[in-house]
């Protein structure tokens, strides 16, 4: 927490949570999914789901996955823009269960080069998010920091590979998760960086024969 | 954040170096964020504008997405006018409850606004800094000096108590606010630091209690009244400590017992709309009408 989180952010209203935070969720599906959207199916849960209409919410998370920032004023008219880039967004309400937090969401999308990822994250008070699972992997991120997410096979030394790139390079690791399927099978990991991670870094790590994909996520 | 921080200490620092509470402020968050005073105070800058813009947005009459809050600001402008030599509470505050109306309105009609310290309380820094910025003729940067000392105060705050209605209630979020921006006018007099430190507790100490029942769970009803409220009880405190007026109460404990009423309050009263306003009859009756599918 800093003086610039308690006199800001500036935002469009009428709620850091369900606004802002909002779009911070969008923007967090959109780079994990790495290229624009063609289709989003968009679930709603709890206070997320009773309040969206009245806060803007359904605006803010169209307004996020079109990548705009949560000062935007075009987020009012976000539907419009949607339709316009060939946007396509179902926006329904679900129960995740007693256990996920009440501002949740859970977001289905389709990119326009045929990518998938489903993606579910909270927004946790005055506009911070978390992602907590992507593509059935628990993980846990906030987009504060820069992120790097890769999916690999779950074998000896992938993990130490990637750090030791990156440490080579003079990033370092603030924090790390890592999260699998079956021993042997496909594993997820995110490590959040004081560093930004440059576009070489990325392409080396993406031809490591281990890894089937990589996102770099940029610091809001 | 782990660490509590304390008001009281702080204070007592600036009063010990023999300087003002903002000089104290800008020093000390320049280490913090690794960045120069001067850079600091221009972010500052650029906020007030964000700010002052809210206010513009709300006195040009909007409508919110609820339909429950909109043109109040510019109704109490108007009064203001007319009734220029009967006003109850006086132009100076009359102009900040309009200015807190004016952005509380802009902000629940998705105008863009300053989260300070959140969106549904965001309309009392504004109101307060601006109206008195307009009565006693002050420079910019001293109003950009005056909102890091507010954010300073926020920040104690949130480490020793919260910020957010869903885990403190509205004495958590426009107490906060009104907190602040006590502080904030207190610097803007050229107060001493211990006045702020009585400004902030007095204030805290009014709206101590205050919990967070939003109608359909909007920040619309009773939010935007609420910021009106909110400023006001902020210079009322100013006022007190300025003329050297105490709280028997230090600023850090009556932090704390905010923190302890704030955990104690029923979750109905914690903007969950199932206590307070939120379940009269009437609001009910908005509730199913706005949301019926």
């Amino acid at each position: 927490m800093n003086l610039f989180d308690i006199i800001g952010p500036v935002m469009v209203g009428p709620s850091s949570s369900h606004t802002a935070g909002a779009v911070r969720l969008g923007n967090l599906a959109l780079a994990i999914l790495g290229e624009p959207v063609s289709q989003a199916m968009i679930e709603l849960h709890g206070s997320f789901a009773q309040t969206y209409r009245g806060h803007g919410t359904d605006l803010a998370l169209i307004a996020g996955l079109l990548g705009w920032p949560p000062d935007d004023l075009r987020i009012p008219q976000s539907f419009e823009y949607a339709r316009q880039a060939e946007l396509e967004y179902h926006i329904l309400k679900t129960n995740l269960g007693d256990l996920a937090h009440p501002n949740t969401v859970r977001f289905r999308l389709t990119g326009k080069n045929g990518a998938s990822s489903e993606i579910t994250g909270a927004s946790v008070g005055g506009g911070s998010v978390i992602i907590t699972d992507v593509d059935g992997f628990a993980l846990e991120f906030t987009g504060e920091l820069t992120a790097l997410l890769t999916m690999h096979q779950d074998k000896p030394g992938v993990v130490a590979l990637v750090t030791s790139i990156l440490s080579n390079q003079g990033v370092n690791v603030a924090s790390m998760r890592l999260s699998r399927q079956d021993k042997g099978g496909l594993a997820v990991m995110v490590l959040e960086t004081d560093e930004t991670i440059s576009d070489e870094v990325i392409a080396v790590i993406k031809a490591m024969p281990q890894i089937k994909a990589v996102r770099r996520i940029l610091r809001a | 954040m782990n660490k509590k921080l304390s008001l009281q200490e702080w204070l007592g620092e600036a009063e010990q170096s023999r300087i003002s509470f903002a000089d104290f402020c800008i020093s000390q968050q320049s280490n913090f964020l690794e960045k120069s005073r001067q850079d600091i105070i221009t972010d500052m800058l650029a906020i007030l504008d964000v700010m002052e813009q809210s206010v513009m947005t709300g006195l040009s009459g909007v409508k919110s997405r609820g339909g429950l809050v909109g043109g109040d600001a510019l109704r109490l402008q108007a009064y203001s006018s007319d009734q220029a030599q009967r006003s109850v509470i006086g132009p100076t505050v009359n102009r900040a409850i309009t200015m807190a109306l004016a952005v509380g309105e802009a902000n629940a009609a998705m105008g863009k606004i300053v989260a300070a310290p959140t969106a549904g309380s965001s309309g009392v820094l504004p109101a307060v800094l601006f109206s008195l910025g307009e009565a006693w003729n002050i420079e910019r940067v001293e109003l950009a000096k005056a909102l890091i000392v507010a954010g300073a105060i926020g920040m104690v705050i949130a480490s020793r108590a919260s910020l957010s209605g869903a885990a403190g209630g509205c004495q958590a979020e426009c107490g906060s606010a009104a907190a602040m921006a006590a502080g904030a006018a207190v610097v803007l007099h050229g107060g001493t630091p211990g006045q702020v430190g009585n400004a902030v507790a007095i204030t805290l100490k009014n709206m101590l209690g205050l919990v967070c029942d939003p109608v359909a769970g909007l920040v619309e009803v009773p939010c935007v009244k609420r910021n009106a409220g909110a400023a006001a009880q902020a210079m009322v405190a100013a006022e007190m400590a300025l003329a050297g007026i105490t709280s028997v109460i230090p600023v850090d404990e009556v932090i704390d017992a905010m923190a302890a009423v704030g955990s104690s309050m029923s979750c109905t009263l914690r903007e969950t709309s199932q206590g307070g306003l939120a379940v009269t009859p009437t609001a009910l009756a908005w509730t199913q009408k706005i949301f019926k599918d």
